[in-house]
């Protein structure tokens, strides 16, 4: 049992990862008047992957705003009403376009506080959906996380379950930074326990996802249930695989990941994004200059997307991001 | 830089000393020229003064230990030494005589979380894993003497711990000698000697008989149909059934049959016999089995993967049959022991055989085995060879059995059947044929040994 | 080079409504600070005391201290690259002010931010910004906190004729227009987008026809008519409490390079030497003393206190400590 459904005691249900963070949105704007959700198609059309259906019903269409295609002004007006007293989730409705808002986000949102002499808070959320799988190609698909890694000032979290999907959402809502909270497509429609009492999941706390001794992967995102899968595969030959989930890439649980490798001796790192300065590479160089340093057994090995865009063709599109096969694969090289 | 200090030679015929008192403890600043402590030999008394100053680091022999000239009984350095283990000292040290390994320090690549590693490996042009690395320092081991299995080449964390466990570690040599004799693994095994040296105190307790790994259990447990019983398989029944398995599987066994002719043998025990006590059967063969293998040491051998090792002592084993199970006792090096003398050793081992009391050191390591079902009445059968040996010999019932001797006459004769199992991979047909061909000769003519 | 025509721009100052002398006499104040300072950081910028670089306001007064004079206190303006008048406009402490510039510990920003990044929050300022452009999503941001909070407040949001072609602009200007915000857009057309003629960089004679492409009003005004000024824009602070944003192009010059390191090879020494001919300060000052309201030995006294105000925060801000080296590390995030 993962320390994730360790808390889920009794009273939970099966949700999906999609209506997790529909909970979490209407619960916060149920409690904080100051909360309210603005992007494209968020109102009357539901969220273009469904996220938001029924809530403009519910909240009304000031604090479920439909904005027109302007990406920069989403989250820009984010930026403003932030700065100015309320709590704004913005919606941007595929990571690939949260570039043309790159100067509001990294220029502007992420630095205020600093170069304010600490007298700003920009305390707001801004949402997309990450990841390949669904044939959108090259730029609906990519995986981007280690650009906003990059701008100190805002905090980065990528939920892989329902049940962190609710708590890290409402937790970031919470937080009176700006954060970049990338969900994962392919997941919108994964059912998970979720549990009916209020929780929260702390940012910058990473999750055991399954114990082990023989290696740990270090892996976020869509990536969490495909190695859980190969891990398991992996068990009939008596291999235990131990999967640390960091749930928040920014800020980063260095312990956890630490620990686990001082015990297991190996680190494979598994993300779909692209793997040249992919966030993976992050993690190798803070584990290789740690005390884990001295228990590896076996090079760090990232398994990551290769370096191209997103192709169109499904068995192509399947191959440009790591498959069970290359995770087994680079498993039992770390072993031998 | 530390600096040995040493049983001095204090005289031209000195060979050691024995410490008496130290007059510093651990720790205490030293000047050159004060005495440091007080020795004496098997003429005089004397102080022993410090060459260096410094700190004195460690105390390697103290009150009533005998010493060496010229070996290391304790260090002198400076005070950023202290806390250092022996192996760094002795590694790093100018002076002192042999019994370290003197591994050159390693670069530490940053800041060593775990102290000792970096300096104590000796890691320099020997690709290995950080983890080799650091276990090899708190070992004391030189990783240019281990064996690598890396993908790469490298080092790994298991070819350092095989290593220790493969006396490569520093041990006392009884420790060594009764370790390696009785096959104990030294995984786990600290030394509580100088340096982190095993001593014989420092063996683990015999370890119990090589279990098989646990397999879990299919689920549901089966239930006896009705008529039928469920034994459990015991922790005996399953290693017979482990180790012959694995025998029989893994070794390509190949069988030769000879038929023997045993009246002079059986006249020659009678003979001893009268003088004394009258030898066992079983102890004739081994006597006869050992002298053949001097003469075919081949059969003394074992298949280890990589090499076949040859053993220079004949250890022969008596497989006996237990109410339930098979042990095999040993008796150690028949070919320098008389037939009376094995078998003086034989009786005690086959009476705690039976009564199930035998020692692992007692029943393991047979180099070659002799299993004889003769007294179940059996005229023969192929045995099993039983690890680590390359073959073993299956003697039948002896029978009056007609023959037609050399007049062409119809004779009645006392024969037995033996047949020998051959490990393949070690004996190849020639082999074994010449040295069965041999035994079953010296059996039907002793005095053929005298050739 | 292009030709440069006088044109007939808005009011002249006697038709404007007639504004209490405290407010004429903060406003002619404001303006001598501005101009003050800046002359101070660009003395200070040459040798080599205020470092990085600098955008000086220098001629461009009228429109800062014109169109804020028009504001409540807590109305909220979001400023530019070229921000000092804006922020001594909006009431930033000058010794503060001064001491972020010279990046000394008790600047308004801690020594952090600099010239293009100075704020003052408690005053209604949201910042300078260091992107063309980069102020105007926030102004609108800001503004849709105003009317989800139902207030009547404003936000002003400055900007030039350079970021009137960026993005941010369109973007933000048009989800104004939709959902009707409390926000003016000034346009401070100084001719020039560091290098770039506006006559080459946009396809319109007037500025504020863009205005039309959103369906909210667009006027111009003269930039350097520090009445004219106030005058528009408390129109559209009117305007836009009933009915949503507008558009005022105020149309100025300003006489020093884009940054301290623009050598002024794309205009003509003729064409700054006619704006000269408009500085907005001995015009207000011209206006003042003309129709009374002040004397000039009055009008002397509040020259020389701007004067020793900015000499007061000079000393302030060089005296200042550097800040410690620990604080690189503070304040990235909020707790």
């Amino acid at each position: 049992m993962t320390q994730a459904t360790q808390h889920v005691v009794q009273a939970a249900r099966d949700i999906t990862y999609a209506a997790a963070i529909r909970e979490a949105m209407s619960e916060e704007m149920r409690q904080d008047p100051r909360v309210f959700l603005l992007g494209e198609d968020v109102g009357v059309y539901g969220g273009a992957f469904g996220v938001s259906v029924g809530m403009i019903e519910e909240f009304g269409p000031e604090r479920v705003r439909d904005t027109p295609i302007s990406e920069a002004a989403i989250v820009g007006m984010a930026t403003g009403a932030a700065l100015t007293g309320f709590r704004p989730i913005a919606e941007i409705q595929f990571s690939d376009f949260l570039v043309l808002a790159l100067d509001q986000l990294g220029n502007q949102a992420a630095k205020m506080r600093y170069m304010f002499g600490g007298k700003a808070r920009v305390p707001m959320v801004v949402r997309a959906p990450e990841g390949s799988g669904t044939g959108a190609a090259a730029q609906h698909c990519q995986s981007q996380e280690a650009i906003y890694c990059h701008f100190p000032g805002l905090k980065v979290v990528v939920p892989s379950t329902p049940y962190d999907a609710k708590g890290l959402l409402k937790a970031s809502i919470r937080d009176d930074n700006p954060v970049v909270f990338l969900e994962q497509k392919l997941l919108y429609r994964k059912t998970g326990p979720v549990p009916d009492q209020d929780y929260l999941v702390p940012l910058g706390r990473a999750d055991v996802k399954r114990k082990g001794k023989d290696l740990t992967i270090v892996t976020w995102g869509r990536m969490v249930p495909m190695c859980l899968e190969v891990a398991g595969a992996l068990e009939k030959d008596g291999i235990e695989v131990e999967i640390v989930d960091p749930r928040t890439l920014v800020p980063l649980d260095r312990d956890t990941i630490i620990e686990s490798v001082c015990k297991t001796g190996r680190l494979a790192i598994v993300h779909e994004a692209v793997q040249t300065a992919g966030y993976g590479g992050e993690i190798a160089a803070l584990v290789a200059d740690s005390k884990a340093f001295f228990h590896l057994d076996a090079p760090i090995r990232r398994v990551a997307g290769y370096d191209v865009p997103i192709p169109y063709n499904p068995k192509l599109e399947k191959a440009a991001v790591p498959t069970p096969e290359r995770i087994e694969r680079a498993v039992r090289d770390l072993l031998a | 830089m530390a600096t040995a200090v040493i049983m001095p030679k204090a005289g031209m015929s000195m060979e050691s000393g024995t410490v008496v008192r130290w007059l510093k403890k651990v720790g205490d600043p030293v000047k050159v020229g004060e005495p440091l402590l007080e020795i004496t030999t098997d003429k005089v008394d004397m102080e022993v003064e410090a060459e260096t100053s410094g700190h004195l680091l460690c105390i390697l022999k103290d009150q009533g230990e005998q010493v060496p000239v010229t070996q290391p009984i304790g260090y002198i350095g400076t005070s950023a030494e202290l806390g250092k283990s022996v192996a760094e000292l002795q590694g790093s040290s100018v002076g002192g005589a042999a019994g370290a390994p003197t591994a050159p320090a390693a670069e530490a690549a940053s800041k060593p979380a775990v102290g000792e590693a970096a300096a104590a490996a000796g890691a320099q042009r020997v690709p290995s894993t950080p983890a080799a690395r650091r276990r090899a320092g708190e070992l004391g081991i030189d990783l240019a003497q281990v064996n690598p299995t890396g993908p790469n080449g490298e080092v790994k964390l298991r070819d350092v711990t095989s290593a220790a466990a493969e006396n490569r570690v520093r041990m006392s040599p009884l420790a060594r000698r009764v370790a390696e004799r009785e096959g104990r693994s030294l995984s786990g095994v600290s030394g509580s000697g100088p340096g982190g040296r095993i001593l014989l105190a420092d063996l683990a307790p015999p370890p119990p008989p090589p279990a098989i790994p646990e397999v879990a259990p299919a689920s549901p447990q089966p239930v006896a149909a009705p008529g039928e019983t469920r034994t459990p398989v015991s922790g005996k029944r399953k290693v017979i059934a482990e180790r012959l398995s694995r025998s029989m599987f893994t070794a390509p066994h190949y069988y030769l049959r000879v038929s023997v002719e045993v009246d002079h043998l059986l006249a020659a025990r009678d003979g001893i016999g009268a003088t004394g006590r009258k030898p066992s059967l079983n102890a004739f063969l081994m006597k006869y089995a050992a002298e053949a293998i001097k003469r075919h040491p081949a059969l003394n051998t074992s298949w280890e993967g990589d090499a076949i090792v040859s053993r220079p002592a004949i250890d022969i084993g008596l497989a006996v049959a237990q109410a339930d199970g098979l042990i095999t006792p040993v008796v150690r090096d028949c070919g320098s022991k008389g037939v009376l003398a094995i078998d003086a050793e034989l009786q005690p081992l086959v009476e705690r055989a039976l009564a199930g009391k035998l020692l692992p050191a007692e029943y393991s390591g047979a180099t070659f085995t002799i299993s004889n079902l003769g007294s179940f009445g059996i005229d023969e059968f192929t045995a099993i060879i039983n690890p680590p040996g390359s073959a073993i010999l299956a003697v039948g019932a002896i029978r009056n059995e007609p023959v037609i001797d050399p007049a062409g006459a119809v004779v009645v004769r006392n024969r037995m059947r033996l047949t020998l199992s051959c490990d393949h991979r070690v004996l190849d047909g020639a082999v074994g044929a010449r040295f069965l061909r041999f035994l079953a000769d010296v059996l039907e003519d002793p005095s053929r040994l005298l050739l | 080079m292009t030709e440069f025509a006088m044109r007939k721009l808005s009011p002249a100052p006697e038709s404007v409504g007639v504004l209490p002398r405290e407010q004429l006499e903060r406003m002619y104040l404001q303006m001598l600070q501005t101009r003050a300072f800046e002359e101070k950081v660009a003395y200070f910028f040459s040798r080599g005391m205020i470092h990085g670089t600098t955008h000086l306001y220098i001629g461009e007064e009228a429109t800062a201290i014109g169109a804020i004079a028009a504001l409540d206190p807590d109305d909220l303006i979001t400023s530019t690259h070229r921000g000092h008048g804006h922020t001594i406009a909006k009431g930033m402490d000058l010794n503060a002010m001064m001491a972020e510039l010279f990046g000394r510990r008790d600047g308004a920003c801690k020594g952090k931010g600099g010239s293009m990044h100075i704020a003052d929050l408690s005053k209604g300022n949201l910042g300078a910004n260091g992107v063309v452009g980069g102020g105007i999503p926030i102004a609108v941001g800001a503004a849709l906190s105003i009317q989800m909070a139902k207030q009547s407040r404003v936000v002003v949001c400055f900007f030039g004729d350079g970021a009137i072609n960026e993005g941010s602009f369109h973007e933000s200007v048009n989800v104004a227009s939709i959902w009707k915000l409390p926000v003016i857009f000034v346009c401070e057309n100084n001719q020039y987008g560091m290098s770039m003629s506006v006559r080459r960089s946009t396809n319109l004679e007037n500025l504020a026809d863009r205005a039309k492409a959103y369906g909210i009003p667009g006027r111009r005004v003269d930039g350097n008519d520090v009445l004219a000024v106030h005058h528009a824009v408390r129109e559209a602070k009117a305007y836009a409490k009933t009915n949503g944003p507008s558009l005022v192009v105020a149309e100025t010059y300003r006489y020093q390079g884009h940054s301290k390191s623009d050598a002024n090879k794309y205009r003509t020494k003729e064409e700054i030497a006619e704006w000269r001919t408009k500085d907005p300060i001995p015009r207000f000052r011209k206006y003042l003393s003309e129709t009374g309201v002040f004397t000039d030995p009055e009008l002397d006294a509040i020259e020389a206190k701007a004067k020793e105000q900015i000499e007061e925060a000079v000393r302030f801000g060089s005296e200042s400590p550097e800040p410690d080296l620990d604080t690189l590390l503070t304040d990235v995030y909020s707790d």
